[in-house]
């Protein structure tokens, strides 16, 4: 198989618009990953399928990564000569950097003709929290149609053109994703609350209630 | 959109020949059938919508969710080495070979070698539980197909002594918590070997009997034959894999594509079908296991003596360095990969099962259309799932 740097040219040649970035994969197994973008992530994931010197006709894994923004603090030390003589002044300057998060879906590609793999491909949203639309790959692959449900369900991801886009696992009135970060588990697990006073205090101070409605006038009598 | 010369095919959701239009006012109305979660011929708690026209399936939508319990989140949740006996959780019937492929991904993760020995033993523990799974897969379908739990009961007597095999090593008989990252849990002692290899020895024998009550039975050929076909293409499409892919003609074999573990030093074959109905599904489970034994025997002829656990491998405060893997391996019932992300601490950053038994049920509808509800039952019955996998 031709190595990934070759099929990311290949990429740009047959798509000059799109942007098709390396990610490499410091560990061990050096399984390094294309990053498509949303926009050509489809048509892309089409030819990755027909094209004859790659074939990668099965999609075996496809997941998804949660990836909360980050904080990073630096610390930059400068100097500066003291005009007097003295010994220089050293000042420290804290800066905070934030990576933005993102989610990310991540499909294992092989190729059961030619007995190939894997070629990784990844897609990121734009944040976490609104804009969360990925181009389903399910028409290319149906093995992504329930791997891409799961997705949905447990972090989030919106698979634009899946065509049967339901919660997986937990059932349709759930409201939260439970694989992200920054999930919450509920104090009470029961999805309708049980009459028992001590969980209904917890769960009430868990989830807080929404600003009351204004009160209608009191009838007189 | 759709690039140009690559006349592609994405393959629709096209309803099957039988769909029917709804308000045809030849016919009668449409009747959806709700079967499961609790209903004994859905192998666990798993439940089909069915919308059916007469006794025919129109439309058939699997639901699932009543056995999640978030095992990928427990898994991120706690360190490299306490989701292993977790794993014997997900297909219970295999937990030798959940544990064998998590300890794959986490090797290729860590870059962590494998002595020989332990090599040898994952095979021997993989293939008896190829057999055990397979030997079970064929009573429980022939429950599906109304015999009443004698073909099941003469596979659970041979199932018995290969899982006494499993406790008198690991301690445990279905949740074997046996494989570690470098090796395996416990030696076995030349007692053992002697013992398993002359259960692997009769084991034919019993296949043979066990074939000549059910192969040729007529009942189980009309039930079978031509029932829930399946097309290669669709099949790979749908990520299909294991026996159902091979019955539909797929060569494809992750212990002989990826060579993992010492594959390669067996003379094995892969049987392919031709068909991919219902009763190809049940015969490779038949030839796979007869490729089993001979696999166990060269296994058992050939095992090195030395160490069960590599000297280094490092237990207690495993951190691999940052990075991600996707190890797979050729589990009973189809590919069973695993999907690690390190960020150099001591929990996996992202752990992923990719679940066979799930992903095999993607097709489950195109089988079904067209089939009575009892055949949907053998088709389901054929897939082979587990519900501890496919829920997670």
């Amino acid at each position: 198989m031709e190595t990934l740097e070759q099929i990311r040219g290949r990429l740009l040649a047959r798509f000059p618009a799109a942007k098709v970035e390396m990610v490499l994969n410091p560990g061990v197994a050096a399984e390094h990953s294309l990053l498509l973008e949303a926009a050509s992530g489809r048509e892309i994931a089409l030819f990755l399928r027909d094209d004859p010197a790659l074939q990668l006709d099965y999609c075996s894994n496809a997941t998804g990564v949660d990836w909360p923004a980050k904080e990073t603090v630096e610390t930059v030390k400068t100097t500066v000569p003291d005009p007097a003589g003295g010994p220089p002044k050293v000042t420290e300057e804290k800066i905070k950097r934030v990576t933005p998060g993102c989610l990310e879906a991540v499909y294992h590609l092989y190729s059961m003709a030619l007995k190939h793999g894997p070629v990784v491909i990844r897609l990121r949203t734009a944040n976490r929290s609104d804009q969360v639309m990925l181009p389903s790959l399910t028409p290319v692959w149906r093995s992504c149609d329930f791997q891409e449900r799961e997705i949905y369900d447990l972090f989030g991801i919106v698979f634009e053109g899946h065509p049967d886009l339901r919660r997986l696992l937990m059932w349709d009135e759930f409201k939260d994703h439970p694989m992200r970060k920054d999930y919450v588990d509920p104090d009470d697990y029961e999805w309708e609350p049980t009459a028992h006073a001590q969980v209904l205090e917890r769960a009430k101070a868990h989830f807080p209630a929404a600003p009351a409605a204004p009160k209608p006038e009191a009838p007189q009598s | 959109m759709i690039g140009e010369g690559s006349a592609p095919a994405p393959f629709g959701f096209a309803p099957g020949p039988s769909v029917r239009a709804v308000n045809d006012p030849f016919h009668g109305d449409l009747l959806e059938v709700s079967m499961g979660p609790q209903h004994p011929s859905t192998h666990g708690v798993f439940r089909m919508v069915a919308t059916l026209d007469g006794e025919t399936i129109v439309k058939l939508k699997p639901v699932f969710g009543y056995l999640h319990r978030n095992h990928e989140k427990i898994a991120e949740n706690t360190t490299y080495l306490g989701s292993m006996p977790y794993t014997d959780r997900l297909d219970y019937l295999c937990s030798m070979t959940s544990n064998w492929a998590y300890a794959l991904a986490v090797e290729k993760l860590a870059g962590q070698p494998v002595p020989d020995r332990a090599q040898y033993v994952r095979i021997i523990m993989a293939e008896l539980t190829r057999i055990v799974n397979h030997a079970c897969l064929v009573g429980f379908l022939f429950n599906d197909l109304g015999t009443s739990f004698t073909p099941l009961l003469y596979a659970f007597r041979e199932r018995e002594k290969i899982i006494d095999l499993f406790e008198s090593l690991s301690g445990s008989r279905m949740m074997c918590n046996y494989q570690r990252f470098g090796g395996c849990r416990v030696d076995p002692s030349p007692e053992w070997l002697a013992a398993a290899s002359k259960l692997v020895d009769n084991f034919p024998r019993f296949l043979d009997e066990y074939e000549q009550m059910l192969t040729g039975n007529e009942i189980m050929l009309a039930r079978t034959q031509g029932i829930g076909r399946l097309s290669l293409t669709q099949a790979i499409n749908g990520g299909i894999t294991g026996p159902v892919l091979r019955a539909s003609g797929g060569g494809y074999d992750v212990r002989k594509v990826d060579s993992y573990g010492f594959y390669p030093r067996f003379d094995f074959r892969v049987p392919i079908g031709a068909h991919g109905d219902t009763y190809d599904r049940y015969m490779m489970r038949i030839l796979e296991m007869r490729e089993s034994v001979k696999i166990l025997q060269q296994a058992f002829r050939d095992i090195p003596s030395g160490s069960i656990m590599d000297p280094k491998a490092k237990l207690r405060g495993f951190r691999p360095k940052a990075g991600e893997a996707y190890g797979r391996t050729e589990s009973p019932k189809g590919e069973l990969g695993f999907y690690l992300i390190s960020d150099g601490g001591p929990n996996p950053y992202r752990y992923r099962v990719r679940p066979p038994s799930l992903i095999n049920l993607t097709l489950l509808e195109d089988m079904c259309l067209g089939h009575t509800v009892a055949d949907s039952v053998v088709i389901l019955g054929s897939i082979d799932i587990v519900l501890g996998e496919v829920d997670r």
